[in-house]
């Protein structure tokens, strides 16, 4: 069944369109002296190839392109662990307004107070949801958060004299691949924590694995699973008696807003993607947003500058001794935080809770309707969203997780996210987020549902799907072997 | 809330389903004694869209924005003119709420662009390839020097004290902590001093540098040369668009603040991070590449991320990088921008700011300032007050001009210097009241 079968033209780069003389754009005109380049900048270059286009035909080119892309705004997006939620209007109006906008980074601090007022607005809102002591919004995206945590952890061993001992980080299995290669960025070795066989950390393997080495353990919770880690305190203690930090990945902070607080559950830091749970859009693979949340022994530590009251005026502290140092150049995605400013003040402390209560209803929902076809890896009630096993489609009938996903985006949806975590074999994960309806959902799983028997009928309509893109499936060892990154006339 | 769809009866129908009785049970699994009671936040209580429009526009007025001030600073972010073509182009939902391209056949479109945003770095910074994007260009440089630390296998990174003081900083939190040690050269005349090293694993200089001024690529690769060290150059795509690009000098690696093409200042975030280098070192380099190929059974083309096996997902802690995330959409904005000036109009983007700014240095030195070094410049300048600088930009801030950033804090001894920008946007007779302005408060 071909649900839908794109009619747009055919994609050409935008070099096929140029033609020199062309421009499109109304460059702003000058009416300061002549100078003779030469002598005022030396050597000027001799050629410049770029394309030269009328200003209707570029738009046109991108409108095109905007055809062949799907968005959340497209349709149904439930990729697991990225919470691609709707992503409020008002947000992108706000963060337009000339006085977010139109802020240098370097003018002087005392011309920003309404900036500053965002900024830490965010940093107190984050503070009450996460139940840390404080925030910093310096870090620009998820695994830069991580990274910054790590650091964090890295001074503080380092100010109390056990820097040079604390050499490991413990990684559990079903972690994303920015958990191990954050704590790589910050010199560490990475030890793999097991996960047991109902989907939580392995206690015994977890106790075996502290010692005076360990620096931290980095731990998403809920987990990769989508299950909340229930041993989740004692887990902490076991680190802390050992001398170690406990990280929280707060890529699933979706399941937490408002009903619980990985600050009280022992954690040390924490990361959040404001780009998931706080909804400032992902734009295609960023910018991303990463705060981090932190208890108070880690805060002298903190990048600067520090946004932080001093009575009635907010002030960007630049004052600290023992502060890391900065991680990005200025203060963080500072456009992102008015959007999550003023997604947050939309909920506020009426609503707020419904982000988690909503998100995890919705995935349990989707569980239940699509057990028979596609078993859970676990059989406990998951979080904001569920693994799903299509394994029995491959052994029976050849079929993967992946024709699966490919076949969905025949029937007009993005795929879930498959093959992660890797302990679940041929492993769905579906994230419907709090912002899709029950009219929604039952679509996408009367669809799901009908792959599943087309996979027992007629398995080659997975196998050559998608078909009614752009384009086929597409081969990346070719694109591996023949490496065209760029166009070259 | 208009953000979430459910009805009274659809929840009570999906609980059915479920078999649960309460939106309370699905939650059973977290500890009692965790668990948030309803309404305990301590957070502002809802605003409705119109209060809450208000509420923002009321903030934002609060600061002095560059509606309301003409905007001399620059220090790695311009205020240059952004098309009205880019922000319709990167505020459709198809691209804004799209997630990384990693089902290629629903996300040709990104993959497209990105692939030309790609094609035109490259080819500003006249290097063989460039990546799809790092976060800033203070990352995207600590990104390059801990790279060339691996080819290199040594711990050791030298950097001009005329690279921008923000990147340095950032450069020495990353170093420190992987354990890599970094030299830092001082500055001569403005300039790059001798950056010839003993064991290096790269050497670091920016054209044009923190002051505006236009280094000597050639001798500074001779330096880099000498030990085998990698010589990787931060560029300013808007100059490198007019000047002989860092590639003809033969750097290794090239990278920037991709910014002032076509993104707004935003108080300095999101912007996005420029990465390009020699093709023969594109298994080594941090972030998303997208490359072209054909269908796996068929004849069309297409657009994949590729060289997948670098990233973090799939390497995890023997990736290139942790670097997940980029700034997609900002290099979006890049690549509309670019487009629409093309060829012609970036050029003359370029040259416009440096006439604009020999104007202004002739005027502003008419008016009591001096310049503080010989050297050519692109677009920015030191301006040497006779007065305390900080003190000179806030009585000038007063006349409704930001006439740029002190370099006190950031420089010994340069409590008087200024550091000017004058970009393509500025006109004569902003620069003229400027430089009476000055005069004004020199008196």
């Amino acid at each position: 069944m071909n649900r839908r079968t794109q009619t747009v033209p055919e994609p050409s780069l935008i070099y096929s369109k140029s033609k020199a003389g062309r421009i499109g754009c109304n460059v702003p005109t000058c009416d300061t002296p002549e100078v003779d380049l030469a002598s005022v900048v030396g050597e000027t270059r001799s050629e410049l190839k770029l394309p030269e286009v009328s200003e209707l035909d570029l738009l046109r080119h991108f409108t095109n392109l905007s055809h062949i892309n799907y968005g959340i705004e497209t349709g149904f997006y439930p990729l697991g662990s990225c919470t691609m939620k709707y992503n409020p209007k008002i947000n992108e109006k706000a963060a337009g307004l000339a006085g977010f906008a139109q802020l240098h980074p370097l003018q002087p601090v005392e011309t920003i107070p309404g900036a500053l007022e965002i900024l830490h607005g965010v940093q107190s809102m984050l503070c009450e949801i996460t139940g840390f002591d404080a925030i910093t919004l310096q870090p620009l995206a998820g695994a830069h958060g991580e990274m910054t945590c790590l650091m964090l952890v890295k001074a503080y061993h380092a100010s109390i004299g056990e820097g040079d001992k604390r050499k490991v980080v413990l990684v559990p299995d079903s972690a994303h691949g920015t958990n191990p290669a954050s704590a790589a960025r910050c010199g560490y070795s990475v030890k793999s924590i097991p996960t047991d066989a109902d989907g939580n950390t392995d206690l015994a393997a977890l106790e075996a694995a502290l010692d005076d080495t360990v620096a931290a353990l980095m731990l998403t919770n809920p987990s990769t699973l989508g299950l909340f880690e229930p041993n989740i305190e004692k887990i902490c203690k076991m680190v802390h008696d050992a001398g170690g930090q406990v990280f929280c990945d707060g890529a699933n902070m979706n399941a937490m807003v408002g009903t619980t607080r990985p600050g009280d559950h022992g954690f040390d830091c924490m990361h959040l993607n404001l780009h998931k749970t706080f909804s400032t859009p992902h734009g295609g693979g960023g910018p991303g947003c990463g705060a981090i949340g932190l208890q108070k022994h880690l805060e002298p530590f903190l990048p600067v500058p520090v946004i932080r009251s001093v009575g009635d005026t907010l002030i960007a502290d630049y004052d600290r001794p023992h502060t890391i140092g900065k991680v990005a150049a200025f203060y963080g995605q500072f456009l992102m935080e008015v959007r999550a400013y003023t997604y947050l003040r939309a909920y506020g402390r009426e609503r707020i809770a419904d982000i988690s209560r909503y998100s995890v209803l919705n995935a349990n929902y989707v569980r239940e309707r699509l057990k028979e076809v596609l078993p859970p890896a676990h059989d406990r009630p998951c979080m904001h969203e569920c693994i799903l096993t299509a394994e029995k489609y491959k052994k029976e009938h050849g079929v993967r997780a992946l024709d699966i996903s490919k076949r969905l985006i025949d029937y007009g949806y993005h795929p879930p996210t498959n093959y992660f975590p890797l302990i679940v074999p041929e492993c769905l994960m579906i994230e419907p987020t709090e912002t899709e309806s029950k009219d929604t959902l039952d679509d996408f799983c009367d669809a799901l549902i009908a792959i599943c028997h087309e996979a027992v009928e007629n398995s080659d309509l997975l196998h050559d799907a998608p078909s009614t893109r752009i384009v086929g499936r597409l081969d990346e060892t070719l694109a591996v072997k023949q490496l065209d990154v760029r166009w070259n006339g | 809330m208009p953000y979430i769809p459910h009805t009274s009866e659809d929840t009570q129908a999906m609980l059915g389903l479920i078999g649960a009785s309460s939106i309370d049970e699905l939650f059973r699994e977290i500890p009692e004694n965790l668990r948030v009671k309803p309404g305990a936040l301590n957070l502002p209580p809802a605003l409705d869209e119109h209060k809450l429009m208000a509420h923002l526009t009321e903030i934002a007025a609060k600061n002095i924005d560059m509606t309301k001030v003409t905007c001399f600073l620059g220090a790695g972010v311009y205020d240059r003119y952004v098309p009205a073509t880019v922000g319709a182009v990167i505020s459709r939902g198809e691209f804004l709420t799209s997630y990384t391209p990693y089902q290629p056949e629903a996300s040709q479109g990104y993959l497209q662009a990105i692939y030309e945003f790609q094609s035109m770095i490259a080819e500003i910074y006249g290097m063989e390839i460039a990546n799809a994007s790092m976060y800033d260009g203070a990352t995207s440089m600590a990104e390059a020097a801990i790279m060339a630390t691996g080819i290199k296998n040594r711990d050791r990174v030298t950097i001009s004290e005329t690279v921008h003081p923000h990147y340095r900083q950032v450069l020495d939190t990353y170093c420190w902590s992987m354990g890599i040690e970094v030299v830092t050269v001082p500055a001569q005349n403005g300039l790059a001093g001798d950056m010839s090293t003993v064991e290096s694993a790269c050497v670091i200089v920016q054209y044009p540098n923190f002051f505006g001024g236009i280094e000597d690529l050639a001798r500074a690769k001779a330096d880099a040369d000498k030990s085998g060290a990698m010589f990787i150059v931060v560029s300013d795509p808007v100059a490198s668009s007019l000047l002989k690009p860092p590639g003809d000098f033969g750097a290794d690696i090239v990278v920037g603040e991709g910014q002032p093409l076509g993104v707004a200042m935003g108080l300095g975030g999101p912007m996005v991070g420029l990465f390009a280098c020699k093709k023969e070192l594109i298994r080594n380099i941090p972030g998303r590449i997208v490359g072209r190929t054909k269908e796996l059974h068929g004849d069309k083309p297409g657009f994949v991320m590729t060289l997948r096996t670098r990233e973090q997902d799939i390497r995890r802690e023997k990736a290139t990088s942790n670097i997940c995330t980029n700034e997609a959409l900002m290099a979006l904005a890049n690549t509309v921008y670019m487009m629409a000036l093309g060829k012609n109009g970036l050029t003359k983007v370029a040259t416009s700011s440096v006439r604009n700014t020999q104007y202004a240095i002739q005027q502003l030195t008419a008016a009591g300032g001096k310049l503080k070094f010989t050297g050519k410049v692109f677009g920015e300048f030191v301006l040497s007050l006779p007065k305390n600088a900080t003190e000179v930009r806030d009585a000038l801030l007063k006349k409704g001009i930001l006439a740029g950033l002190p370099l006190g804090s950031y420089y010994q001894g340069m409590d008087n210097d200024l550091l000017v920008a004058v970009t393509e946007v500025r006109s004569k007779d902003q620069i003229d009241h400027f430089a009476q302005s000055l005069k004004e408060v020199l008196a």
